[in-house]
């Protein structure tokens, strides 16, 4: 039980924390101020619920490692992130498409998880949801808003959309480890959540006069560590740096 | 043998809380901003509890090193900082003294509504956001209309 736990932690924390540090690489670049504060308020909030996920897998894990050791000390294939936030930022619209495809699941799967029966994941989970409620209604608004703009940020946003659909699909993926969270009423099964999802996306998409694909051919291997893409690498080699080349160091 | 010393009453060490500016809003204690949850004393230990507002809000570890100097400056040694998560801070926890301080320093209190009531600056009631997100992870950005001054709103959460 506690090593399917385990699992499911790292799932949701290195979700947060790779979907997190890919925004991160936005501070300074966006194209508006505005925009820019708003994707490290992002960012931030995701690399806090990754603290919290990350801290207590450590802790139901018993081995002694902390959020930190978890975060800086494993390498690709102990990540269990989907694949869909490891994918290159793009250009703002991909990006802000990226970050709506996963706030919707991420918002439901937080509802879900605030009625756990695991205290500790329902405790994060109330907080959390707070938080991602503030990111969705923003990269909704932001994806209505190009999707349903000019010329050329429509035709940008349906290019996002078409290149990122194929990893939607992870999301509800269900293998062994969701069953025994299910089994033990930590966590909802992911395909349960589809049908929101889908009404959701229907009803953002359809206001921002983008036409969804209608194969749903998914990419998957992240969130079960089988194969990651080639980015993910690129990611921790940043992320990891400085912990590889002073072990230790701390401030 | 050491010397034998009354421990400080509770309301006696809230108040001394109530005197630790916000580290980013420090027109407010960290007592008005709702996050300190409790204060006991667990034998010689006191035992401070505290909630974070976001979660990766910057400022909590300066928050914690914030109330563990202002309790030794006032003579308590042993402190246990205890992180609560639930039930999660709410903006309904700010205090009715921490609501008027931030409109008197130029933030819009959080409202039921989903935006500021007024301008904090001249009143006005004309506003417009201009992003969800601002200068802290507990504020929006808004504009009024009537003096054409950018504020900032704590935003409800």
């Amino acid at each position: 039980m506690s090593a399917d736990l385990f699992e499911f932690l790292c799932r949701m924390g290195d979700n947060c924390l790779i979907l997190g540090h890919r925004v991160s690489e936005w501070c300074g670049h966006a194209p508006v101020l505005e925009e820019d504060i708003a994707l490290a308020n992002t960012a931030l909030d995701l690399i806090g619920q990754t603290q919290l996920w990350l801290g207590l897998a450590g802790e139901v894990e018993g081995k002694g490692r902390s959020a930190d050791d978890l975060a800086f000390l494993r390498d690709a294939w102990d990540f269990r992130n989907v694949l869909l936030v490891e994918l290159p930022n793009g250009d703002f619209g991909q990006t802000l498409m990226r970050q709506f495809l996963f706030d919707a699941w991420q918002e439901l799967m937080l509802s879900a998880l605030t009625q756990s029966s695991e205290p500790r994941v329902a405790e994060i989970a109330q907080k959390a949801v707070k938080e991602v409620a503030y990111h969705v209604e923003r990269s909704g608004d932001t994806v209505i808003g190009l999707g349903d703009g000019s010329a050329e940020s429509h035709a940008r946003m349906q290019a996002a959309l078409d290149l990122l659909y194929p990893y939607v699909g992870e999301l509800f993926e269900s293998d062994a480890v969701d069953q025994a969270m299910v089994k033990a009423g930590i966590a909802p099964d992911p395909e349960s959540l589809r049908a929101a999802y889908d009404a959701k996306l229907a009803q953002v998409m359809g206001e921002a006069t983008l036409t969804l694909p209608d194969d749903r051919f998914a990419h998957k291997g992240g969130r079960t560590g089988r194969m990651h893409t080639e980015h993910l690498g690129h990611i921790l080699t940043e992320m990891q740096w400085l912990q590889r080349a002073y072990p230790g160091a701390s401030w | 043998m050491s010397e034998v010393r009354t421990q400080p009453q509770e309301a006696e060490i809230w108040a001394w809380l109530d005197e630790v500016p916000d580290p980013e809003i420090p027109a407010i204690s960290l007592v008005d901003l709702g996050i300190i949850r409790d204060v006991k004393w667990a034998g010689d230990v006191l035992e401070v509890t505290v909630t974070p507002t976001y979660s990766g809000c910057p400022a909590t570890s300066v928050i914690n090193f914030d109330i563990e100097k202002a309790l030794r400056d006032h003579g308590i040694e042993q402190i246990t900082l205890k992180r609560q998560l639930s039930p999660p801070w709410t903006t309904d926890w700010l205090s009715e003294k921490g609501r008027a301080k931030l409109e008197a320093y130029g933030i819009a209190p959080p409202t039921d509504a989903k935006g500021p009531e007024k301008c904090p600056h001249c009143g006005g009631t004309h506003l417009e956001r201009i992003s969800q997100f601002g200068s802290t992870p507990c504020k929006a950005q808004w504009r009024c209309k009537d003096c054409l001054e950018p504020f900032d709103y704590f935003k409800c959460i």
